[in-house]
């Protein structure tokens, strides 16, 4: 508990940081920059899961197991990334997400 | 004593065994020892139905007053199921033994003279293999048991006759005429077995012994049945004549027989002159007692397509050029006087002198027509043109070609004692008995004859000598010991009492000569031999003269009567245009097109749709969420209500 901050402030923060990875996501062209974008939406769930243990059920430990979890997935898939991202690169010169467009139909 | 027969199975056999073998290994043997083995297999065949002949007529085959039909060999082909068993086999009786006769005689005389006029040609052991094929059918045509039998046969020799015609295969009016041929025949033979289906399908048999008994209750049953005016059997056995019409070139299915002349010369002699022409008539007289007894109706149609056959024919020949056509249609013309012929005869006794005509008209036109197309052949060898203006004078050159050729020329114009004055004058008397109308007009054909043979004669053999590339000479041995024997035989065969030996009753009866109609046919023969004479013996301008005088009767006998292209025009203007074109814009634009216009529609809609897979991944991530909220909302929404 945190005197003064109710988790009403931590989950309109966190929904802020959520967004601002959408818009992020949707909007960056550089795909370090998407991968960045990703990690924000990923950390304002963490946010929420940490927040919801605390302050709902503080005698419980599954929210703060999650989150770990969580980060420890975003730290594989930003390995995987960016292997992918350097890959992308070394093939097209570039790192521009709408030259990334071979696939499609 | 009864006499087995089963030896006749030989003949088919070895012209069989000899096609494959000549058929198969042809081009590893020896040209000569090819045409051996064809010729060696004819001549067994030649041996056995002489045998089988004498043995018939003047042993065992006459029982108490009646000619016997034997049925040496049959055995089962098909069996589909216990009512419907197709069986080959052998039947003889006294028109199948004629036709034997006729069939192997002029068949051997063609592989000898073949082995003359055919040398060093290219194919000369497929020829070989072609002929045994059509001997072969024709053999098994002749002596078929059951009506099925008969028509698997008669396919098989239009196939040869196709095969033949075609023979020199680079030369283009040569496939054309084969192909003409084979279309034509085979259209024909579609009525044919139309016919069959229709007559087996009430009487439950294919057999002719079955069919003909005049205890078969189904016969009289399908008589009694009418179909648009007339009775069922009536039509089954005017569609089977229709088969007939066409193997026999009658008119309207005469066009391909002029055209088939562009095979070989003996392929002429031996199919389109003496055998396979005449299996229509050989149809119709096997069918005789159906047809006198039960479809008078029938018969008559039998005998007006003859008869208008037999003048139309004869009319045209008159100005053709090309000695083969000349040929060609002398035989349609003759061919029609046998239609003719079996068209008025009545059955029993006397009453069947037309038959008998028809048969001994068969008989002895075989020979002679064989004759004129074997000295046709001569003749092309020595010259190398089929064209009469490129002729004349050749007596000097062609002694033997030129004495057998007037003997056949006096047999087919009916001089006696020559063999065609003998059948021609029962024909005669038949149709006098019958119908005046038709005796005038046979009398009348009969000068046409005569007058167009020796039209051809006095053209190839006297007139001026014209310049020939090389001096014409006499044809090697091979081929002018046929033609010596083909005129021995076209001045004998007219001798044999054939009412003796073939009627339709099988009862033998005698016949009179008839001096009342013999001297007016003797005499217009006479008459157009000497009309002949008098234009062509002798280089005169009258002919040509004639021609100015009539120009638009001599172009419609020169153009066939535009018989071709009659044809031509109803299946192009007719047929093409008015109903296979519709049939083909209904098939290309109603069926292709509701087919192709489901796949257009896929297509393009797939089109518009695979633009939406742009590749863009931020743009899938915006449609996604943006759908996932817009979902959230109209959930909220949903619930807060």
């Amino acid at each position: 508990m945190i005197e003064g901050i109710g988790v009403t402030e931590f989950v309109v923060v966190s929904t802020l940081m959520f967004f601002a990875g959408v818009y992020g996501f949707i909007v960056r062209k550089n795909l370090i920059t998407i991968l960045m974008a990703v990690e924000l939406i990923l950390n304002s769930v963490n946010i929420n899961f940490v927040v919801f243990n605390k302050y709902l059920y503080p005698n419980l430990l599954q929210g703060y197991m999650i989150s770990l979890f969580v980060i420890g997935i975003a730290a594989a898939e930003a390995a995987v990334a960016i292997a992918i991202i350097l890959n992308v690169y070394r093939k097209l010169q570039g790192i521009d997400v709408e030259h990334v467009n071979t696939m499609k139909y | 004593m009864q006499v087995d027969f089963s030896y006749i199975i030989w003949v088919p056999t070895a012209l069989f065994a000899s096609f494959l073998v000549v058929g198969l290994w042809g081009n590893k043997l020896k040209a000569g020892l090819s045409a051996g083995i064809a010729t060696a297999a004819i001549l067994l065949g030649a041996v056995l139905s002489y045998t089988a002949a004498f043995q018939y007529f003047f042993g065992n085959g006459l029982q108490q007053g009646v000619y016997q039909t034997f049925i040496p060999f049959t055995v089962e082909w098909l069996r589909f199921y216990d009512t419907l068993v197709i069986k080959m086999g052998i039947l003889l009786d006294p028109i199948s033994i004629m036709m034997l006769v006729v069939v192997t005689t002029i068949s051997s005389m063609v592989h000898i003279y073949s082995l003359g006029y055919m040398k060093g040609e290219k194919g000369f052991e497929r020829f070989y293999a072609f002929l045994s094929l059509f001997s072969f059918s024709m053999i098994g045509l002749v002596i078929a048991t059951n009506i099925f039998q008969m028509y698997v046969f008669w396919e098989l020799v239009g196939v040869s006759s196709f095969l033949l015609i075609g023979f020199y295969y680079q030369k283009p009016s040569a496939v054309s005429a084969s192909k003409k041929a084979f279309i034509v025949t085979r259209f024909a033979d579609f009525g044919f077995l139309v016919g069959i289906l229709l007559l087996s399908y009430f009487t439950k048999t294919f057999d002719f012994q079955t069919l003909l008994s005049p205890e078969n209750a189904a016969i009289t049953q399908m008589a009694g049945l009418s179909f648009m005016g007339m009775s069922v059997l009536s039509w089954a056995l005017l569609l089977i004549f229709m088969g007939g019409a066409g193997k026999s070139a009658m008119f309207p299915l005469h066009i391909w027989l002029p055209d088939a002349m562009e095979g070989p010369t003996p392929v002429s002699a031996l199919i389109h002159a003496a055998t396979m022409v005449v299996a229509g008539v050989y149809l119709v007289a096997r069918l005789f007692g159906l047809y006198v007894l039960h479809a008078p109706d029938a018969l008559a149609v039998v005998a007006a397509v003859g008869a208008f056959t037999s003048l139309f024919a004869a009319l045209i020949a008159v100005t053709q050029t090309d000695i083969k056509r000349v040929l060609a249609f002398s035989t349609m013309s003759q061919i029609g006087y046998m239609m003719l012929a079996l068209g008025v005869s009545n059955y029993g006794g006397a009453e069947g002198l037309g038959f008998t005509a028809s048969m001994f008209h068969l008989f002895t036109h075989a020979m002679f027509k064989a004759l004129l197309f074997l000295g046709a052949g001569a003749i092309i060898h020595a010259v190398h043109s089929n064209e009469m203006t490129d002729m004349g004078g050749l007596r000097k050159y062609l002694p033997i070609t030129h004495i057998t050729f007037l003997i056949a020329a006096l047999a087919i114009s009916g001089i006696p004692p020559f063999a065609g004055f003998f059948s021609k004058d029962e024909i005669l008397a038949a149709a006098f008995e019958a119908n005046k109308l038709y005796f005038w007009t046979e009398w009348a054909v009969a000068g046409l004859t005569a007058f167009y043979m020796f039209r051809l004669y006095f053209n190839i053999f006297w007139g001026e000598s014209k310049a020939y590339a090389h001096t014409p000479h006499e044809s090697p041995i091979s081929m002018t010991v046929p033609l010596m024997f083909l005129a021995a035989m076209s001045l004998v065969v007219g001798f044999i009492p054939f009412s003796h030996y073939v009627s339709p009753d099988f009862m033998p009866f005698e016949t009179h000569f008839h001096w009342n109609i013999a001297i007016p046919s003797i005499a217009i023969g006479l008459v157009g031999i000497v009309i002949a004479a008098i234009m062509y013996l002798k280089p005169k301008p009258l002919a040509g003269n004639l021609v100015k005088a009539m120009p638009g009767l001599y172009r419609l006998s020169l153009r066939k009567f535009y018989m071709d292209e009659l044809y031509i025009w109803v299946t192009h203007s007719i047929i093409f245009n008015s109903i296979s074109r519709p049939i083909a814009w209904f098939d290309k634009k109603v069926v292709d097109g509701s087919m192709d216009g489901m796949a257009w529609v896929t297509n393009k809609m797939s089109g518009k749709i695979k633009n939406l897979q742009s590749g863009q991944l931020q743009q899938y991530a915006f449609v996604m969420i943006s759908g996932v909220l817009g979902l959230a909302l109209f959930i909220l929404y949903w619930v807060s209500r």
